[in-house]
């Protein structure tokens, strides 16, 4: 207790620069490796499961999930002590998920199964089960939560989902193998990637959820490539203004400017960039590299990558803690 | 009028055109006479190919329950003698898409009957001729051509530089044109064949109890005294000999080409790209691996797929000029997107080199360089081909 309290004086006096704690999934290692992002020193690494891939954090920060995919449910863990809560049941295969806002039910991709599974986090029960395209991936939330977007990786949609009725209310299609779906803050834009066709959808969001496909945004890297461009994980700034994109083997990630949905830049990070998340303040962006086993910080207003930690064994999601 | 009501909304709320277009589809399997292949992993099962598309069936008709898509599929394998037969009564059924597993010969046959109204996918078929001199406009090949398998092969030869190969053919004639192919492949990537032998199959026995003996002590005398070479490749296509060369050899060598690192379109232990997925998926519908055929034809069928998804029509001539165009493009488990070559139909694809247990390989390999496509290194480039049929 006393060392607690000591550390809580230090960090108070070390200023504004709140730590937080970043949690990677390390989908070979089995492991979850922990980050402060203050000293960007590794703090600890535990064991996860099988095949953690999809990570988040309920919003008061005490609760980490993970999509243990080889044990087909997601594990639950203390975001103090790691300490192993109880599971939840997540269908089969469980890749991606997204927790709604106020942090129950949990959305969670059943890649095997072409099912989204809707699993209350507080009586572990499932509530749903959506039936959905082939290969079920990207799960994105709209910030109002009437609508959970899917992205299927085969089928190649984005599968709007009412979250009041569980009914798939609009299908969009769009390019070869779809991996992630952001909304922007103010829920006016969703940008779908998809990996094999190379190009980021900006769908509108009207007043009713409705969706309408505006722009394709692509990617042009001099020297490498074009069919290693493949986008992966994406992130938007709070302020709508900076949307960046993990390129996955191309080892770069994107800056797009999200009004004009131009490259403005490409910065170099670790091998086979999969994931990103922000800190709290949008100060830092954390990039996962699969196959050089590391994490890359990223300076979001420089737009500069700062410097590269090593953690387990084929990084696959991060997650970064909310301010406590 | 009330069943109606529901499925009229459903329709509405899709903002993609809804036109409900009806794919039906046959896959057509010409069944030969084999001998028991030299390894029990290699026997045929009774779905070969049929689980692929089947596979295949269900993932297009997921995709279509949201766009009021439906398909239909038939398979029908039949002896060589009652091929055609069997094409014209899936013909008149009215069906215009058929995915052929067929030798070179049949293919071609079935090809020139079925006419120019019928789009054929060839998912078996690998005869560089047929994306050449003997190229039809109404048959796309999504099987890749020997040529592009040997390039695949000789390719990784030559990033490891593996300068020198000793070749060892078979005495049937498809051996040698895999022959053929792995010289022609050897001048393009500056490998040169410093040694050719000629295993002429005479007919013995192949699986006995005592097998291993006699090859344990022949092979090593057939491959003595051979110029110096970094690697052995190997052109048996009927599978006659190949499978028993690594390990026999004289000079401790490298073996690929029929054995050892073989050139393959998919492999049942491929895992990169998402392909982990597409073996679950296989493997919960089957109960067995994926082979080659099976990949091929559950791929012949998501091009199928694919164009009626974005064109919304399923007649035969739409899709054959979608697929052809640059708008089409299509995920298949290989990192990249596939893409058909307009000059002869050929699917561009990478490949995989398998050796038994893993993807130890895809080709094409870093630094192969090409204006368009580096996946054009592989078989035959627009030049190179003399089809005029497109």
């Amino acid at each position: 207790m006393r060392r607690l309290l000591l550390t809580a004086a230090l960090a108070a006096l070390a200023g504004p620069a709140l730590a937080n704690k970043v949690f990677v999934s390390n989908e070979r290692g089995n492991t979850v490796t922990v980050i402060d992002s203050d000293s960007w020193e590794v703090i600890a690494e535990f064991p996860a499961g099988n095949r953690p891939r999809g990570i988040t954090i309920s919003p008061d920060g005490r609760h980490v999930y993970v999509c243990a995919s080889d044990d087909n449910l997601v594990r639950v863990f203390d975001a103090e002590t790691y300490e192993e809560l109880p599971s939840l049941p997540s269908g089969p295969d469980p890749e991606l998920f997204v927790l709604h806002p106020d942090g129950n039910p949990l959305y969670i991709a059943n890649e095997d199964d072409n099912l989204v599974t809707v699993t209350d986090v507080e009586t572990r029960q499932v509530l749903a089960e959506v039936p959905v395209g082939v290969e079920p991936e990207g799960m994105g939330i709209s910030p109002d939560a009437r609508f959970v977007v899917n992205t299927s990786e085969t089928t190649n949609m984005a599968h709007f989902i009412d979250t009041s009725d569980y009914q798939i209310k609009h299908n969009v299609l769009v390019d070869q193998r779809p991996r992630y779906a952001q909304y922007s803050a103010d829920g006016t834009k969703l940008f779908v990637t998809a990996e094999i066709g190379g190009t980021v959808s900006v769908i509108a969001i009207d007043d009713d959820g409705k969706p309408d496909l505006v722009h394709k945004i692509s990617f042009e890297v001099p020297g490498v490539l074009p069919e290693w461009l493949q986008p992966v994980g994406a992130r938007i700034t709070s302020d709508g203004k900076w949307l960046f994109v993990a390129l996955g083997p191309a080892n770069r990630v994107a800056v797009v400017d999200a009004e004009s949905y131009e490259v403005k830049d490409y910065i170099m990070v670790g091998q086979r960039v999969w994931q990103m998340d922000f800190t709290p303040d949008e100060k830092f962006l954390i990039t996962t590299n699969g196959n050089s086993n590391d994490v890359t910080v990223i300076d979001v207003a420089a737009q500069k990558a700062l410097r590269s930690i090593q953690v387990g064994q084929q990084p696959w999601g991060v997650v970064v803690q909310p301010d406590m | 009028m009330k069943l109606l009501a529901p499925l009229v909304a459903a329709v509405l709320a899709l903002p993609v055109p809804a036109l409900c277009a009806d794919l039906r589809t046959a896959v057509l399997r010409v069944d030969y006479p084999v001998m028991a292949p030299i390894s029990r992993f290699d026997e045929i099962p009774p779905d070969m190919g049929f689980a692929g598309a089947q596979l295949a069936l269900e993932d297009n008709r997921t995709t279509g329950s949201f766009l009021g898509h439906s398909y239909e599929l038939e398979t029908v394998a039949v002896p060589p003698a009652e091929a055609e037969a069997a094409l014209d009564r899936i013909l008149g059924e009215g069906i215009e898409t058929v995915v052929v597993l067929a030798d070179d010969a049949d293919l071609l046959k079935l090809a020139d009957r079925a006419g120019p109204g019928v789009l054929i996918l060839n998912a078996s078929a690998r005869a560089t001729r047929l994306r050449s001199l003997d190229c039809r406009a109404n048959v796309l090949h999504v099987t890749p051509s020997t040529s592009m398998l040997a390039d695949a092969a000789v390719q990784f030869a030559a990033w490891k530089k593996w300068d020198r190969l000793f070749l060892i053919r078979g005495s049937h004639p498809a051996d040698r044109e895999l022959a053929d192919a792995y010289r022609r492949a050897a001048a393009r990537f500056g490998v040169r064949i410093v040694e050719e032998r000629e295993f002429e199959d005479t007919g013995g026995s192949r699986r006995t109890d005592t097998g291993h003996v006699l090859v344990q002590r022949q092979l090593p005398v057939f491959t003595e005294g051979a110029r110096s070479h970094d690697a052995v490749i190997a052109a048996d296509a009927s599978d006659v000999f190949a499978p028993y060369l690594p390990y026999h050899l004289w000079d401790p060598r490298p073996v690929i080409g029929s054995a050892g690192l073989r050139p393959v379109t998919f492999d049942a232990a491929h895992e990169a790209w998402g392909a982990t997925q597409f073996q679950r998926r296989f493997e919960e519908l089957t109960r067995r691996h994926v082979r080659e055929e099976d990949y091929d034809t559950w791929l012949a069928l998501r091009v199928l797929g694919e164009a009626v998804t974005r064109t919304g029509s399923a007649d035969a001539g739409e899709i054959r000029g979608y697929v052809l165009s640059d708008q089409f493009e299509l995920a298949a488990f290989k990192g990249q997107k596939v893409t058909f070559r307009p000059w002869n139909g050929q699917l561009r694809q990478p490949i995989l080199l398998f050796d038994g247990r893993i993807t130890a390989s895809v080709s094409p390999q870093e630094g192969f360089l090409h204006q368009n496509s580096p996946l054009d290194t592989l078989g035959l480039d627009a030049p190179e081909s003399q089809c005029d049929a497109f």
